[in-house]
């Protein structure tokens, strides 16, 4: 009853109502598209099996709530690069800009702000670099590529600025709750990013903006036919993913207990990695939200196990490059 | 049914015809000496052309002829260098596209205008979504709703509402793009070659879309290089030649033989 393992052999032998379900599901698992178009649940699925096997520790309670804390940043990330690469966009600048939204949280703390001026103010200072980045790319008409690769080493370099490349300490209450809290096995962060990620999903599917960056990710000569603003939606897009690259600050700072200048590299990868892990096509026009949530945990459990497992940090970027490449490749496969 | 109305409209047109002198009731849009350059080529040199209420009326000639250039300053992508649109007797000038639409011209282009990641229901309400509640959410069933309504209404081939445009055949979007044109209370709907990339099966189609259109209707502006869809689906015909629009015809009355005649120039008017 408690493990969905076990219940998986039992009931095949009695059972007519599930064979009505399940037929349909292995039919789908014959073709390659249903691989393609699942990869992150499947995957997620598979490494849990993996690890569990080959780790005890991997499956208890304290290690889930540890993965699901470590995963909320990445998740928030994910989520707001999805959001730019349905646009057909792509936003090279986010983990440079949470970089910036992290020392501007430092420097306001610093000054005595208080807790949530000096959040407002982290957020604030990555629209700033959202606000550039939309801006050059929906009307200077720079490739997103290149525009947001800019501003990677601006954002990375005003962060080196602002903080005189020191790590600002943050002895912070509110964070530490942030942090430390939690209902249950979830953590305040993980809960934090459901919530992000919930409200993302209700932004793209159910109102006019979500539909319209859809559309105009999808054939902007036709969406801006149809009277579809798409220079707005562009620069909408970029702000969400600064904003949220402010949200992700808080929690960085929240995570390491002090604002640091540094470049987070792994986070820009590995956010591009959960969204098209999570099927989104890089393409745009095909909006996912729940994918790159699942896309993010699963890139969260796979640096998690192989720590568990005593496998050299090493060679964590390797696994990670490999899943993506894999997932890449696997999107070849999905229903047009 | 649709064949019955057609029949009438011939017999009306039969007996009421005298070329040039349709009660004023009857115009609905009249475009007189419009003229359009682009830097030293001049693609319009005063054209003329009225459409009567509730007709199809077909633009023919030659490549080059300015039909295209016509139909874009009446749709309000380009912007006369001078002369008058009248619609309903009042003059209009439209700036963009949506101004065009708001008077309630709408233009199927050959492009359509689709996106094809969405479905067929996010496709025609793209930009006019109907929205709901205090978050303003989308209305889908509402929108899935009409949408189905209007295809079903028009379409002999009306595809599902929620399947991608990515699925449909080029007759399905055809008909969707035409179904949307027309369902936002329209007045004239242009379609620049709407069957120049069917088969014969699809063309019978998006053709039976477009009479059932104009039996609901619709005043329709249509661009073709087919004459026999010309004297087939038209009641009046307006050839264009040279940058100016040179002669008109009732279908019933004339002939492809005589509309070619009128194109190349053979002659005159």
């Amino acid at each position: 009853m408690s493990t969905p393992t076990k219940t998986g052999p039992t009931r095949t032998k009695p059972a007519d109502a599930p064979h009505g379900v399940v037929a349909p599901i292995i039919g789908q698992a014959r073709q390659v598209s249903f691989w393609a178009e699942q990869a992150a649940p499947i995957g997620l699925v598979g490494l849990v099996i993996v690890f569990s096997i080959l780790s005890p520790t991997f499956l208890t309670l304290g290690n889930i709530r540890a993965m699901l804390v470590a995963a909320a940043i990445l998740i928030v990330l994910s989520v707001a690069q999805s959001f730019v690469i349905t646009t057909g966009g792509i936003d090279l600048s986010i983990s440079a800009t949470m970089t910036v939204g992290a020392v501007g949280f430092g420097l306001a703390w610093q000054a005595g702000l208080g807790f949530v001026l000096s959040g407002l103010v982290a957020v604030a200072s990555a629209l700033v670099i959202g606000l550039i980045n939309g801006l050059l790319i929906a009307r200077g008409k720079v490739t997103d590529f290149i525009a947001t690769l800019g501003t990677l080493s601006v954002a990375t370099g005003l962060a080196l600025i602002f903080s005189d490349g020191k790590p600002i300490t943050v002895n912070s209450s509110e964070l530490l709750t942030l942090t430390s809290g939690s209902i249950g096995i979830f953590g305040y962060p993980i809960i934090l990013a459901v919530i992000i990620g919930a409200l993302a999903w209700f932004v793209m599917f159910r109102t006019r903006f979500g539909l319209h960056v859809q559309a105009a990710g999808g054939s902007e000569e036709s969406a801006v036919a149809n009277g579809v603003n798409a220079p707005r939606v562009r620069i909408a897009v970029y702000l969400i993913s600064a904003g949220l690259a402010g949200v992700a600050a808080l929690l960085l700072v929240a995570r390491v207990g002090a604002a640091e200048p540094a470049i987070n590299t792994a986070f820009l990868l590995n956010c591009i990695a959960a969204v098209v892990l999570g099927g989104v096509s890089l393409t745009g026009g095909k909006a996912r939200i729940v994918g790159p949530i699942i896309g993010a945990l699963l890139l969260t459990a796979l640096t998690n196990g192989l720590t568990l497992l005593g496998v050299s940090q090493f060679y964590q970027p390797l696994a990670v490059g490999l899943v993506v490449v894999l997932a890449a490749l696997l999107t070849r496969f999905q229903k047009k | 049914m649709t064949q019955t109305s057609r029949n009438e409209d011939e017999m009306t047109t039969q007996t009421d015809f005298q070329p040039g002198s349709a009660p004023a009731s009857e115009i609905l849009l009249e475009a007189t000496d419009i003229k359009k350059s682009f830097g030293g080529v001049h693609a319009l040199k005063g054209a003329s052309i009225t459409m009567r209420r509730g007709e199809i009326t077909a633009l023919v000639g030659d490549n080059g002829a300015g039909k295209s250039t016509l139909v874009r300053c009446l749709s309000g992508i380009h912007r006369p260098d001078s002369g008058t649109i009248r619609l309903d007797g009042d003059v209009v000038h439209f700036s963009t596209p949506n101004e065009a639409r708001k008077h309630g011209m709408e233009t199927v282009q050959q492009n359509l205008a689709l996106v094809e990641e969405l479905a067929v229901w996010q496709n025609f309400f793209l930009g006019r979504e109907l929205v709901h509640g205090p978050f303003r959410t989308l209305d889908r069933k509402n929108m899935k709703r009409k949408a189905a309504d209007m295809l079903a209404d028009l379409a002999v081939n009306a595809p599902p509402v929620a399947s991608k445009v990515r699925r449909l055949s080029g007759g399905q979007r055809q008909a969707v793009a035409i179904a949307r044109a027309a369902g936002w209370g329209s007045k004239i709907v242009i379609m620049d070659e709407p069957t120049a990339a069917l088969g014969v099966q699809e063309t019978a189609k998006v053709e039976q879309t477009i009479e059932t259109l104009r039996d609901s209707g619709v005043s329709v502006l249509l661009i073709s290089h087919n004459f026999d869809q010309v004297m087939r689906l038209a009641n009046h015909v307006w050839v264009m030649r040279a940058g100016l629009a040179v002669a008109e015809r009732r279908t019933a009355e004339s002939s492809g033989d005589e509309l070619v005649a009128l194109i190349t120039g053979a002659k005159a008017h």
